[in-house]
């Protein structure tokens, strides 16, 4: 049982996804990009999804906000509920768009997310028109609000400008004001600081944590960087070949990963940690191809405490810990030796 | 220690017309040891690639001059230059999805160095183009498959083996793995460093993600707005940074630590780095600075050594 289903008997969550799967048919076949994916979101709090590119974190949170391309995409089971309500398959919600208004959605490239025909303030003032009716002078007005809030200086000034006039760190501030200007309760940042600098990332990240605190919104984080996620989340799922392979707390992730993968992350990372000698462990051979999904367990070819059921049965999400659960047969009651290194709950 | 590499007072301006100029390297003089790590820090827009492709060539100098092996190179490179020099010199490019030819086979892409600079017959070549492909990790079969055939790190090694196989002397490697995935930075910079020991490589390693180039560098030199604000081992800069500048930008770069990250107070400055077209009088970070005092809006900080003289911060408070 997932903790998504468990959750539901006790206090919903905010958003509840479950068993999510997409699939992509293109010339070479069928990309299966999420291969059932659960997770929960609760109400103010930062969950960071984590993986390498084609995991499938983009295309999970693109078929909440019903963006996947269909064709070629489909999804193929799975739902998404938001305070209880299902979202997947279907935009409009008692006659209203939740995109845009319930909820928010920043991208990775600002310089092209963004419209260049339109201003700035055109642009963030658009959701308020199409969302809450007001009228072109009203949101513009908004919109100016916004941007003052997302801290870009001389706002009324700015959002008469075209965003090709604005820097990277300027459009992803504009961009983060276009995505709360119908105050969404859950923002999606997918990669929202890839693209920039280690200093314009501190202030992007600041000025999230910020609006989190003011209004109250859950944020999903979509990123690659263990050090982000390490500043900014509360929950965390690591995703590996289109499925969760663990999830729980933050401090859980960190200091007691309970997946190969996790753990194969952390040590491919540099840390800041002097004595440490200066050799980084890296992954060796790379994700799995999708068109034809392992049978076993998707980083087995890679994993380095692999074991004959591996290859040829996936295993279920086990439980580790209290909301602390990862996709490892090594977890599984009957795993003989289990490494050190990696967490076990508190067997005795 | 021998100086392979080595810039005077460089200079690179853009003319971008109406008599405005884009100063992206402005006099910059710094000293690459023979088999040294020199890494390169700053952010976009800082100069950091300009500085790198000027030193091997691909930028005419505007002034200053870089020495290699103490020849002194031309100030803008002919036909007959980029000839001799390409076996010594070389570079490694950040995007590895653009700056290979689609329509090229990986084979002729690895082999077009050796095919223009050496004097080796078809079959050798291909016995040398197999025998790189396998030291970075591909196959020998790779060699009939095209660039769109492979993924970020696979390309990535692939511009390792195209620029490493004239056995240059010394490569510039502009942001290699920034376009790649965390597992996979870690492939290539291993790959790198093991190149390094067995070809003897030189190298000035460009990037942005200074926890990496800590690992991976001898030296570090911290660039801003076309001016070097410090020099020195990277350990000692990562650690302990002088320049306010440094201090911030290694402030910024978060840990993979959640503890770590929970008790440490913000560090993100206000503002951007400014146009390098109207470059500021006096010291070019005071408009950010948190530590700026009168005579930094005045007088330009010149890069003066500390105590030891391994550390060289342009700074005034020093």
């Amino acid at each position: 049982m997932t903790t998504a289903a468990t959750g539901l008997q006790h206090t919903p969550s905010l958003l509840e996804v479950e068993d999510l799967a997409v699939e992509f048919s293109t010339y070479g076949g069928i990309v299966r990009a999420v291969r059932g994916v659960s997770f929960a979101v609760e109400r103010g709090k930062t969950m960071a999804i984590v993986g390498e590119s084609g995991c499938g974190k983009s295309v999970t949170v693109q078929a909440m906000m019903g963006l996947t391309p269909m064709p070629p995409g489909r999804i193929t089971s799975g739902s998404a509920r938001l305070n209880g309500v299902e979202v997947l398959g279907r935009n409009i919600i008692n006659g209203k768009d939740i995109r845009g208004s319930q909820i928010g959605m920043i991208f990775q490239d600002p310089m092209t997310s963004l419209n260049p025909t339109m201003t700035i303030g055109d642009q963030i003032a658009e959701p308020l028109q199409v969302h809450r009716g007001y009228s072109h002078k009203r949101a513009f007005a908004e919109a100016i609000e916004l941007l003052s809030i997302t801290k870009i200086p001389e706002a009324a000034k700015r959002a008469r400008q075209y965003p090709f006039e604005f820097s990277g760190g300027m459009l992803q501030r504009a961009m983060i004001a276009m995505a709360i200007a119908c105050k969404p309760s859950i923002l999606i940042a997918d990669e929202p600081t890839t693209a920039l600098d280690v200093t314009i990332q501190a202030q992007i990240l600041d000025l999230l944590q910020d609006l989190q605190k003011e209004t109250g919104m859950a944020i999903i984080l979509i990123t690659h960087d263990l050090g982000v996620v390490a500043r900014m989340a509360d929950d965390v799922a690591v995703m590996y070949a289109g499925k969760v392979v663990e999830q729980g707390g933050v401090d859980d992730i960190f200091y007691r990963s309970a997946h190969p993968y996790t753990l194969g992350l952390k040590l491919a990372m540099p840390t800041n940690d002097p004595s440490k000698q200066h050799k980084l462990n890296p992954i060796e051979g790379s994700p799995p191809d999708l068109f034809a999904p392992p049978i076993g367990c998707g980083y087995c070819p890679r994993c380095p405490y692999s074991m004959k059921i591996c290859d040829v049965k996936d295993p279920d999400i086990l439980p580790v810990g209290k909301k602390h659960e990862s996709r490892c047969w090594l977890q599984h009651p009957q795993a003989i030796t289990v490494p050190d290194e990696l967490y076990c709950g508190e067997k005795a | 220690m021998t100086a392979l590499v080595e810039t005077l007072e460089l200079s690179k301006y853009f003319d971008i017309g109406r008599k405005q100029r884009v100063h992206a390297v402005d006099n910059i003089s710094l000293t690459i040891a023979e088999k040294e790590i020199v890494g390169l820090v700053g952010e976009s827009g800082s100069g950091k690639s300009t500085f790198g492709k000027t030193v091997i060539g691909l930028h005419a100098k505007t002034s200053g001059e870089v020495k290699f092996r103490g020849e002194i190179l031309p100030q803008a490179y002919r036909p007959a230059d980029f000839q001799r020099l390409a076996s010594k010199m070389q570079m490694i490019f950040q995007d590895p999805y653009s700056s290979l030819n689609p329509r090229m086979t990986i084979g002729e892409i690895i082999a077009e160095g050796l095919r223009l600079h050496s004097t080796l017959k078809g079959t050798q070549v291909k016995s040398r183009v197999e025998e790189w492909l396998v030291r970075v990790g591909l196959h020998a079969g790779h060699m009939s498959r095209y660039p769109h055939e492979f993924s970020g790190g696979q390309r990535q090694r692939i511009g390792i083996a195209r620029a490493l196989i004239l056995e240059p002397e010394f490569v510039v490697c502009d942001e290699p793995i920034s376009a790649l995935d965390v597992s996979v930075q870690a492939q290539v910079i291993n790959l790198l460093s093991e190149l390094k020991d067995t070809l003897g490589l030189t190298l000035l390693f460009i990037a942005h993600d200074l926890s990496m180039v800590r690992y991976v560098s001898d030296r570090m030199a911290v660039m801003y707005l076309g001016s070097l604000v410090e020099v020195g081992k990277a350990d000692e800069v990562y650690f302990d940074p002088k320049h306010p500048y440094t201090e911030i930008l290694i402030g910024s770069n978060p840990e993979p630590d959640p503890e770590q990250e929970r008790s440490r107070p913000s560090t993100a400055i206000q503002g951007e780095i400014p146009s390098p077209v109207n470059v500021p009088a006096g010291c070019r970070f005071a408009n950010r600075c948190p530590k700026v005092m009168d005579v930094c809006r005045v007088e330009t900080p010149q890069l003066i050594p500390l105590q030891d003289a391994e550390r060289q911060v342009a700074c005034h408070l020093y």
